[in-house]
């Protein structure tokens, strides 16, 4: 497998506080890997890394070998990389289908092309019946399915989801998981996601990573991985 | 429905100049002006959600740059409105992308737009050559015939050229806002961290509405000088005359096409009652109508705060 995102000792601080501190890991080619860790971790910070908000202080961020540190979001987003909010981010006053013909607009400059690829990504994440509405009405479990036809639209390499399952009931969870799963089979769309709803993490990833305090503290398959003491005691609390 | 009342609205405005007398004909000049302006407006706040407070900078720099070409060199404003709208989009892209260098967004963006159009009164209030304060004067001519090239003619062919600016504004207006640039203002309009993610190039959308409206504004400036044929720092660069050109998109309906002529429908008439009024009664009325139109935005802001057109789209079969 090779590898798509490589990120080598990644620090960032905020006034002195160190959010992450010398992460290091990669993510293959067609690989779904989760990313998680207790609040806190340091995923989002690392998230907005990758997507361009704002650089890391100190390590190297590649795509296909290509450095992405110093990129903008939409330069990014060029590069391949898709991104979804932790905090929903509709264009409210926008109807579905718009807001989703935004994205598509990246992956298609012609008008009635990006139209129907919008339509198709709506059809895919089962968004397609409130396609006229404003997104400003849709519920919580609905925005999040728009962030991902939004992020989707723009035809990305990577995906990155920030807990789009968060508030989600579990069939809705499984619903999400079955779409990842078969983009990722058919279309070899490579994923990288923070989420803490357990459920997903173990039906989606093929590893998992885990940080905590901003430092990486292992990485293994899922089943290994929540058996593994220091994962449990990171989120438990250990004896000190 | 909405297609009749469209057809019925062009119509009025088509036959209106055989049934009115000079003071209806100039009235209704002077409200097509407001309803291009506030389109021109529109493109940068109602569509990308960038407030210029400071539009009369555009309206003024397209005035007087055409007015000067025509006076000093000869050139006719059919040809001097290109350089006007050329002047209108460069420092309209300069203020663009000095905010953007050095992140100046929201409220101080507008108060930079202010201060830009500011400076620009202060700065020909001083250009003795362009008649600084004491104002730049064309020549009038015999009101008579249609010269478009000179852009003197006949009060009606006035009427006619501003209609048809104002339906061409219109016009673009709605293919654009279909149009890919359309779509990605208005995602920068909605959220530009969220546009940026899914590959919006912010800067470049930016200068793009902030080129356009400027440039077309300037337009609409090349077209008043000509009509007024008195250019007075204060007035064309004036912080007032910025507000006025706002207003009628406000009340009509931000980001809507029909908001700016709705708005302007329902203003200017309001302006001249309310002249006509205080004069009737002989008061001092400088300070009257911009204290009406401020009840009048009061009164939207706190009922209709999108604007009167979407309250009646929505009802509208």
């Amino acid at each position: 497998m090779n590898t798509l995102l490589e990120l080598q000792g990644v620090t960032k601080s905020f006034r002195g506080l160190k959010a992450n501190e010398d992460i290091g890991f990669t993510v293959g080619e067609g690989e779904i890997v989760g990313l998680i860790g207790p609040n806190g971790a340091g995923k989002t910070t690392l998230f907005n890394m990758i997507a361009g908000v704002f650089p890391p202080d100190r390590g190297t961020i590649r795509l296909s070998g290509r450095d992405l540190v110093g990129l903008k979001p939409h330069q990014t987003c060029a590069a391949g990389i898709g991104r979804t909010f932790q905090i929903v981010r509709p264009f409210p006053h926008l109807t579905v289908a718009e807001n989703v013909l935004i994205g598509a607009l990246h992956a298609e400059k012609k008008m009635h092309a990006a139209r129907t690829r919008a339509a198709e990504v709506l059809a895919l994440v089962g968004l397609d019946a409130k396609a006229a509405q404003k997104a400003g009405t849709l519920t919580l479990p609905e925005r999040k399915c728009l962030e991902v036809a939004r992020a989707l639209a723009t035809r990305p390499r990577l995906l990155l989801l920030d807990e789009v399952m968060a508030g989600l009931r579990p069939n809705e969870t499984d619903q999400m998981v079955a779409i990842f799963r078969r983009l990722n089979r058919e279309t070899g769309l490579s994923i990288l996601l923070v989420e803490h709803v357990m459920r997903a993490v173990m039906a989606l990833s093929h590893r998992v990573v885990v940080i905590n305090s901003g430092r990486f503290l292992c990485a293994g398959l899922p089943a290994d991985v929540v058996k593994d003491p220091r994962v449990l005691e990171c989120y438990l609390g250990g004896e000190d | 429905m909405k297609r009749t009342a469209l057809f019925v609205l062009i119509g009025l405005f088509l036959l209106a100049p055989l049934a009115s007398g000079p003071y209806l004909l100039s009235l209704l000049t002077t409200l097509l002006t407001f309803a291009y302006l506030g389109q021109a407006w529109n493109i940068m706040m109602g569509f990308a959600g960038q407030l210029s407070l400071g539009h009369a900078l555009y309206v003024g720099l397209g005035a007087y740059v055409s007015a000067a070409l025509s006076l000093f060199w000869g050139i006719p404003p059919i040809l001097g409105v290109f350089p006007a709208m050329a002047a209108a989009a460069l420092v309209g892209s300069a203020i663009g992308f000095l905010s953007f260098r050095f992140a100046v967004k929201g409220v101080h963006f507008t108060l930079l737009t202010i201060a830009f159009a500011e400076i620009a009164r202060l700065t020909f209030q001083h250009l003795s050559a362009l008649g600084g304060t004491g104002g730049l004067f064309l020549p009038v001519e015999a009101r008579t015939g249609v010269d478009l090239i000179h852009l003197r003619g006949d009060p009606r062919m006035f009427y006619y050229v501003i209609l048809a600016m104002a339906a061409a504004l219109f016009l673009a207006c709605r293919a654009l806002m279909a149009s890919p640039l359309g779509y990605r203002w208005q995602a920068l309009r909605e959220d530009p961290a969220a546009a940026e993610s899914l590959g919006v190039n912010l800067l470049r959308v930016k200068l793009a509405a902030i080129a356009l409206s400027a440039a077309l504004t300037a337009a609409g400036g090349v077209f008043t000088a000509f009509f007024y044929n008195a250019l007075f720092p204060d007035q064309w660069f004036g912080l007032g005359y910025s507000i006025e050109i706002i207003l009628a998109p406000i009340i009509g309906g931000l980001g809507t096409l029909f908001g700016p002529i709705l708005g302007a429908i329902l203003l200017t008439p309001l302006g001249e009652a309310i002249t006509a009024v205080t004069d009737g009664l002989g008061w001092q009325s400088a300070g009257i109508k911009p204290f009406c139109y401020g009840v009048c935005l009061l009164l939207i802001v706190k009922f209709l705060p999108d604007g009167i057109w979407p309250a009646i789209r929505k009802r509208l079969p």
